[in-house]
């Protein structure tokens, strides 16, 4: 595991005093935005004001990820033309389809040759967002092998579906699911839809909680405020850690003693309980928390 | 000559009032001493005390050219008392008035006037802004100013530094023979904690009150032994300036990241457990590190003894929640701190010496275990400056910040590493308001900074794994982003005497060359 993507946070591309202090939030990855945070007036500023934060801004360690205009919209390729050269750690793409993947990857991949940068270095994010997207993700993951993730953009989603989007969140229960596990299948990582109320933080837990279950592996935020409780929900607890420690000791132990089944406090320990384990102490030390 | 913290300090000062006598170290002027005395003239039985005007209070006060008069700050930006006064003393054409005023704010710029005209011509305050502090930093007095801390400025009254004439008491409310709270009142303002002092030691005290009430009134806060005269006006203050409504937490993401790191730092140092007390401003992020701690106090079942200082709506909270035993009050800053204080038994007045004298038998500062202050500048020796900006120009003072950090436990600086375009890390402060001597932490968004004289606390940081750097790295990551400012150019003329708590001077400003 080299990099954890619990809280990938938005941020409008057209503020530099919010991109500027984007990186000491907390947030393990930033999206700085050209899409929907920003005017058809100030698209092109943002674009340049992208660029250049990208080239002279530290963002402390941070994946810096940059939202996109849509590849069909008027802004969407130009945006692609400038910022691959100040190279951002990828690109998010809206309402991505596998022609706009592809179409993308390609452009990318001319522009690093061009630019002397390295094949590849340059990742991409889809967003499902539409009915379309979540039956066809694999499709639109396998489109590039610059995909390192999925995000679920559940208010465009329900809106293509004509269904209510509700706090509980029920109406996102298959995309969330069918998400997880086609990500999973692609070991990529499937970052869930952001949760909408900033005020509401008993909400937020709540839903992040719900999205976790599901097997989604981190969450986006709107506000930094909402940071906090969605690296608290995606870092292992000390509970968590304590037991995985103990798992890890007493296979250590069985090894010692040859013994090739082992149980702990009671229980059998196969082997997707100790590659749990390891899963869980892999995540804690990324975090920094052991 | 140099004090000790290499701060030039002349041998004597045009106009300073005292001898002057360099900073020598926060803990190195402590005192064994006999208070001022005071004169205390009786009256007769039928005597009444409720006078007709202003003017013929003045007369009665035997007021004169050269006396030093004095007023309290609760009214804040709201308070009509000291201009109707000097108002009142200008037109009677009595000249060179010095004013011990606990602070001045905008809504006293009428005082330009009268130092233009020679009707003031010295001011004792320990903090100030606005248009009178831009006409002080542009040298409208022919000498310096006198900058106090708010115990100093006790301490400075009850050694007879200062010698008040007549205190002029803005009163809420206030009852026939003196008795006077600020409780009750179209214009209530709370404790009158910073008034107190004045009361004690000034040879003359009159009540201004536009709440004249039956005798006795109840609560008394200032008594009528102290009292010489009443008078009656329309109005001491406009009630929106008095109190500044509720005072709200940050939402600005770096004032919480701020808050969260210094929250951190307050947990890591052990001090938060039952019996903890701590004191915090009224600014954004200070309510925001305030409301981490009330989490972590609520989630860890901590029951803390006491806050302290100006208190806010959101401290009364606290309170009545339950996660602390009392609260020690000088100055109310909201509606909600003044009803606190007239209904809980819990929510206790204190006076400015009570709170910060360090020449009494013990201060509420020395009880504090945690501080939260915010800084101007703070420099590489943990100097800070909350009295000039920085362009040179009076803007703030140190009112409690100095007394805070020389009494408690731990004092936290936070801040964000740059303010607009200047970083807040500088290599020497414009001005030192407090001596790094007495800070312990700074925390910013992108690192904290401990003073190395804490390696106690460096210690504890690094075992609850929270990265601490020098203060040299943090500035430098600012001056990555900023740039390194260039130095404000002074002229040589002093504007102001900053005094430490102890009455030595810390340092000095200088007018600015324009």
């Amino acid at each position: 595991m080299n990099r954890l993507r619990r809280t990938i946070l938005f941020m409008p591309g057209n503020n530099p005093n919010m991109i500027q202090n984007a990186g000491v939030l907390g947030a393990d990855s930033i999206i700085l935005d050209l899409e929907d945070s920003v005017s058809i007036e100030e698209k092109d500023a943002a674009r340049d004001l992208v660029h250049n934060a990208l080239k002279h801004v530290d963002f402390y360690g941070c994946e810096i990820v940059v939202r996109i205009n849509s590849p069909s919209s008027p802004f969407g390729i130009k945006d692609i033309q400038v910022i691959t050269k100040a190279k951002p750690d990828a690109f998010m793409i809206p309402m991505a389809t596998e022609e706009d993947m592809e179409e993308i990857c390609k452009l990318v991949g001319k522009i690093e040759r061009k630019e002397g940068i390295l094949e590849n270095t340059i990742k991409l994010i889809p967003i499902a967002e539409t009915a379309y997207s979540i039956e066809n993700i694999a499709d639109i993951i396998s489109a590039s092998n610059r995909t390192i993730a999925v995000l679920l953009g559940a208010e465009d989603l329900t809106a293509d579906l004509e269904v209510t989007r509700t706090k509980e969140g029920q109406e996102i229960l298959y995309a969330r699911s069918r998400i997880a596990h086609i990500c999973k299948t692609y070991k990529i990582d499937a970052i869930d839809t952001p949760f909408a109320d900033v005020d509401d933080f008993e909400g937020l837990r709540k839903d992040t909680i719900r999205g976790k279950g599901l097997g989604m592996t981190g969450k986006a935020a709107i506000n930094p405020r909402q940071i906090e409780i969605i690296n608290q929900v995606f870092t292992p607890t000390i509970d968590e850690i304590e037991y995985a420690q103990n798992v890890i000791k007493a296979m250590e132990e069985a090894k010692g003693k040859g013994k090739g089944v082992f149980s702990y406090q009671g229980k059998m320990v196969d082997a997707p309980i100790i590659d749990r384990a390891e899963t869980i102490l892999e995540k804690a030390k990324t975090a920094g928390v052991i | 000559m140099k004090n000790s913290l290499g701060r030039e300090i002349p041998e004597t000062i045009k106009g300073y009032y005292k001898e002057v006598k360099p900073f020598t170290g926060a803990y190195d002027n402590m005192a064994d001493i006999i208070k001022t005395q005071v004169r205390a003239k009786s009256i007769m039985p039928d005597e009444k005390k409720v006078l007709d005007n202003l003017e013929e209070v003045i007369k009665k006060s035997g007021l004169k050219d050269g006396m030093t008069i004095s007023f309290h700050h609760h009214l804040r930006n709201g308070d009509y008392v000291v201009n109707m006064v000097m108002n009142q003393i200008a037109s009677m054409g009595i000249k060179d008035i010095k004013i011990a005023a606990s602070s001045i704010f905008p809504i006293h710029s009428p005082l330009i006037d009268h130092m233009k005209s020679g009707v003031v011509t010295g001011l004792y305050t320990s903090y100030m802004s606005g248009p009178v502090a831009d006409a002080i930093s542009e040298g409208i007095l022919e000498n310096p100013i006198i900058m106090h801390t708010h115990g100093g400025r006790s301490r400075a009254i009850e050694s007879g530094d200062i010698k008040i004439d007549v205190a002029f008491i803005a009163s809420s409310t206030c009852d026939s023979y003196g008795n006077i709270n600020g409780v009750y009142g179209k214009s209530a303002c709370g404790v009158l904690g910073y008034a107190i002092s004045d009361a004690y030691y000034a040879e003359k005290v009159v009540a201004i009150t536009d709440n004249l009430v039956s005798y006795p009134v109840c609560p008394i806060e200032i008594s009528q032994d102290y009292v010489d005269y009443i008078v009656v006006v329309d109005k001491i203050g406009d009630p929106e300036g008095i109190v500044s409504g509720t005072t709200r937490i940050t939402k600005d993401p770096i004032g919480l990241k701020i808050a969260t790191l210094a929250a951190k730092v307050i947990e890591a140092s052990g001090l938060l457990k039952d019996g903890f007390s701590f004191q915090t401003g009224a600014g954004g992020i200070s309510l925001a590190v305030a409301a981490s701690i009330r989490e972590i106090m609520k989630d860890k079942n901590i029951k803390g003894s006491f806050m302290s200082g100006g208190i806010t709506g959101y401290m009364v909270d606290m309170l009545e929640e339950g996660l602390f035993d009392s609260i020690l009050d000088v100055q109310c800053f909201d509606l909600r701190a003044i009803e606190s204080l007239k209904n809980n038994k819990s929510h206790q007045p204190m006076t400015a010496t009570m709170y910060g004298n360090p020449h009494n038998k013990g201060a509420v500062v020395n009880n504090l275990d945690l501080m939260i202050l915010g800084a101007t500048e703070i420099d590489t020796d943990f100097n800070v400056n909350v009295t000039t900006g920085s362009n040179g120009i009076i803007m703030g003072g140190s009112g409690g910040h100095s007394d805070t950090a020389a009494g408690s436990k731990l004092a936290i600086v936070v801040s964000q590493l740059f303010k607009g375009r200047l970083p807040v890390i500088v290599d020497k402060v414009t001005t030192v308001s407090t001596p790094g001597e007495t800070v312990d932490v700074l925390v910013t968004e992108r690192g904290i900074a401990v003073n190395p004289k804490r390696q106690d606390l460096i210690a504890k940081l690094e075992k609850s794994k929270i990265k601490v750097m020098s203060i040299e790295k943090l500035k430098k990551i600012a001056e990555g982003i900023t740039g390194k400012p260039m130095e404000i150019e002074t002229d040589e003329r002093i504007v102001a005497a900053v005094e430490y708590r102890d009455g030595t001077i810390i340092d000095i400003v200088k007018k600015i060359k324009r």
